[in-house]
């Protein structure tokens, strides 16, 4: 390793600075998963019987499965009994204004930047909330404008409740619960999450957001949500996950299913921060995550957009089902392990129906010793006439004990269509950071220049207000400490 | 301005400057001559600060400045402007901004009002005409696709906006057509003044028709073997380096 390497690789020591606990008492279920976990979390929920039988379902298929183990991976396994499976922060049932949440619990969000408050605005711009503490929604905001327009925003519990044949109609329609391992056990468990529906022809007035945060010790947290837009409807939603730092390894199995109808659209952004682990790979969250969009009717378009900054485990491959004629997904995803993250993300596009298009630009930036890996499927069916794709992957190295990997596979069964694929892997070099530093820019600077240039092309994906919080996230996962 | 002093420096452990003396006063233009490998690259990088380059002795002192003490970020803030031989290419960051950052890094660091966006662009314009630059090129990616001597325009753009009180030029008509090589030239004329001082470093005497040095110095084998005024420069494109390093071996 040269000197500059060296200097590389301090950058991006990053400094967790959402690893902070919330003293708060809990109700918090022991340890340790069977039937009797499960009618509890679907008692606690009040939930109609359909649901504990859906439930319970998906944990004897689960129970049948095995841990995938295909992905460029590597870490001890999970004992899936030592992890509470239920907590939620002591308060007055069923809130009616903010006034009532524990002062502890908005001083959290507070703390994270996250406007709680309908009076507080995200870099100008008024965003809807579902704040998600542990196992429970604490808080949503701006359910009263929204539904003015006839959007429904609130807990997935809520929706359980107050729109049971909604729920009923889409839950696991898109992601079935046998899909995989974890979307099993998500199922078999999963305790809240949000819920939104979009009306024929209602463009969503702002931007839904809902930010997960795991705040309890030992406990897992298994969020699911379900976004439906229906025809010629427009909804633009953000995720954002943070969790306190510790050295125990903490899981996040959550799924996430949207469905477009006909000429709807569906954006969907992530910002993941959650905790990554400290430097020599001790704690941090493994995020196993499920996510994927039906594009059901003509015109439709299903966008992710995901910003994966931390977890020491990152297991996750947003995909769209591309069934509507015309028809149109998209990934765009900027990857990062620092020190001893790993990452395996990419995504899968099912061209089904005619016309259908498909666009992946990965950016993968790997610093320390963290290990990041592409997987993408482009996969075209018979009946997918004149089906595109166009899929990037880039990868920027720094230092030289990193790996990238690239993982593209293709399933084509239509000749008329056109695919492409484009790699890339460069080092940040040092003649770049000579360049910058001649120019005045300090090292620290340069650098952060350098990676946001690498991402721009994702960045520009991301709704205004978390661009710019996109950057200054990177920017502070590679803020170091330079002598 | 600058006095470099007994500068020997190292590349891989190799000796490549072998004791450099050089005085450079405000306004003076000195064009540094050379064969390939005498050092003279390796003469602006060291200046220049850039990595792996160790001096060894010898010391430079800019503008009553240890200049070997300061980091490559501190020296640019202090006036100190490198045209690189081979500019580099950074995806994805438009010209302008990385334009932007290095001119409010330098006013930062005097104390002075950084630009905002409007009076920014303002003076920018200004400049790229200068370099006949057309405004696209201000808002593609740094260096991106850029033709050679695009690159060596965006080089002198990049002077005339930080307006440095030391500019050392590496080669900057290596690869021009003749073209290229008068805006290029008129854009560093534009620049001079009596306040100013410019270290050019040239393999051929063609850019100094165009760019008029006050001093012409001969570096072989690291160390400066003869100065002249600027009819040295043509007295070597009519002899060759062989001359003057025989006679050098002679003394």
């Amino acid at each position: 390793m040269t000197s500059t390497e060296k200097e590389l690789t301090s950058l991006v020591q990053r400094e967790y600075k959402e690893g902070f606990v919330t003293d708060i008492d809990a109700d918090t279920l022991p340890p340790g998963l069977n039937e009797d976990v499960i009618r509890v979390i679907s008692a606690k929920k009040d939930e109609p019987e359909f649901l504990l039988q859906w439930r319970l379902e998906a944990y004897r298929r689960w129970l049948e499965m095995k841990t995938p183990e295909w992905a460029h991976l590597h870490y001890a396994p999970i004992d899936l009994q030592d992890i509470s499976y239920y907590s939620a922060p002591k308060q007055k049932q069923l809130l009616d204004s903010l006034d009532e949440v524990d002062p502890r619990l908005l001083e959290t969000y507070e703390k994270l930047g996250i406007p709680v408050d309908e009076q507080k605005v995200l870099a100008g711009v008024k965003v809807a909330v579902d704040a998600v503490f542990d196992s429970v929604s604490v808080v949503t905001t701006f359910k009263k404008t929204l539904s003015e327009a006839g959007v429904i925003f609130c807990p997935l519990s809520e929706a359980v409740k107050d729109y049971p044949e909604l729920v009923k109609q889409y839950l696991g329609s898109i992601v079935p619960a046998s899909d995989n391992y974890y979307s099993a056990l998500n199922s078999a468990v999963f305790s809240e999450g949000s819920f939104v529906y979009i009306p024929k022809g209602v463009r969503c007035p702002m931007e839904l957001s809902t930010y997960f945060r795991i705040n309890a010790m030992n406990t897992g947290q298994f969020e699911r949500t379900l976004i439906v837009a229906d025809e010629d409807s427009y909804v633009s939603y953000l995720e954002g996950c943070t969790a306190p730092m510790r050295d125990e390894n903490q899981l996040h199995a959550a799924v996430v299913e949207l469905v477009a109808m006909k000429g709807a659209e569906i954006k969907y952004s992530t910002v993941q921060n959650w905790y990554p682990g400290d430097e020599d790979g001790k704690g941090g969250i493994y995020n196993f995550v499920t996510k994927r969009g039906a594009c059901k009717g003509e015109g439709s378009k299903i966008s992710w957009t995901q910003v994966e900054t931390g977890s020491a485990i990152t297991w996750k491959y947003p995909s769209v089902l591309l069934e509507g004629d015309d028809s149109i997904g998209e990934f765009y995803s900027v990857a990062l392990t620092n020190n001893c993250q790993q990452a395996d993300t990419g995504t899968k596009m099912v061209h089904i129906g005619k016309n259908s298009k498909s666009t992946i630009i990965s950016k993968g930036i790997s610093a320390g010793r963290g290990q990041n890996s592409y997987r993408g499927l482009v996969k075209v069916l018979k009946g997918a006439e004149n089906a595109r794709n166009y899929s990037q992957c880039d990868s920027l190295l720094m230092g030289d004990k990193c790996g990238a990997h690239t993982f593209p596979y293709m399933e084509i069964k239509n000749p008329t269509a056109v695919v492409e694929h484009e790699a890339t892997t460069s080092r940040i070099g040092e003649d770049q950071l000579f360049y910058c530093r001649q120019r005045g820019m300090s090292e620290e600077d340069a650098v952060s220049m350098i990676v946001n240039g690498f991402c721009k092309e994702v960045f520009k994906e991301l709704p205004m207000e978390f661009a710019v919080e996109a950057q200054k996230l990177l920017g502070i996962s590679l803020e170091g400490s330079v002598g | 301005m600058l006095s470099i002093k007994d500068l020997h420096a190292t590349v891989d452990g190799k000796e490549i400057l072998k004791g450099i003396n050089l005085e450079v006063n405000p306004g003076e233009i000195h064009a540094i001559m050379g064969p390939n490998g005498s050092g003279k690259s390796t003469l602006a990088s060291v200046l220049a600060g850039r990595d792996n380059y160790e001096v060894t002795s010898g010391s430079v002192t800019y503008r009553d400045q240890d200049l070997l003490d300061m980091e490559p970020e501190i020296r640019a803030r202090e006036g100190v402007f490198l045209a690189f031989q081979y500019p580099v290419e950074i995806p994805g960051v438009t010209n302008v901004y990385l334009l932007k950052a290095a001119i409010n890094a330098v006013l930062k660091h005097r104390g002075e009002e950084e630009l905002d966006a409007m009076s920014f662009l303002k003076l920018i314009k200004q400049k790229a005409a200068l370099v006949e630059m057309k405004q696209e090129f201000l808002y593609r990616s740094v260096n991106g696709g850029f033709s050679g001597g695009e690159k060596k325009r965006n080089e002198i753009l990049q002077m005339a906006l930080l307006e440095p009180h030391l500019s050392i030029l590496d080669e900057t008509d290596s690869g021009l057509d003749i073209d290229a090589l008068k805006i290029v030239a008129h854009g560093v004329n534009a620049l001079r003044n009596d306040q100013r001082s410019m270290i050019l470093v040239t393999h051929y005497q063609r850019l100094l028709d165009y760019i008029v040095p006050d001093y012409v110095h001969v570096l072989a084998g690291g160390v400066i073997i003869r100065s002249g005024d600027k009819s040295l420069a043509l007295e070597l494109e009519e002899k060759g380096y062989g001359w003057i390093e025989s006679q050098a071996d002679a003394a």
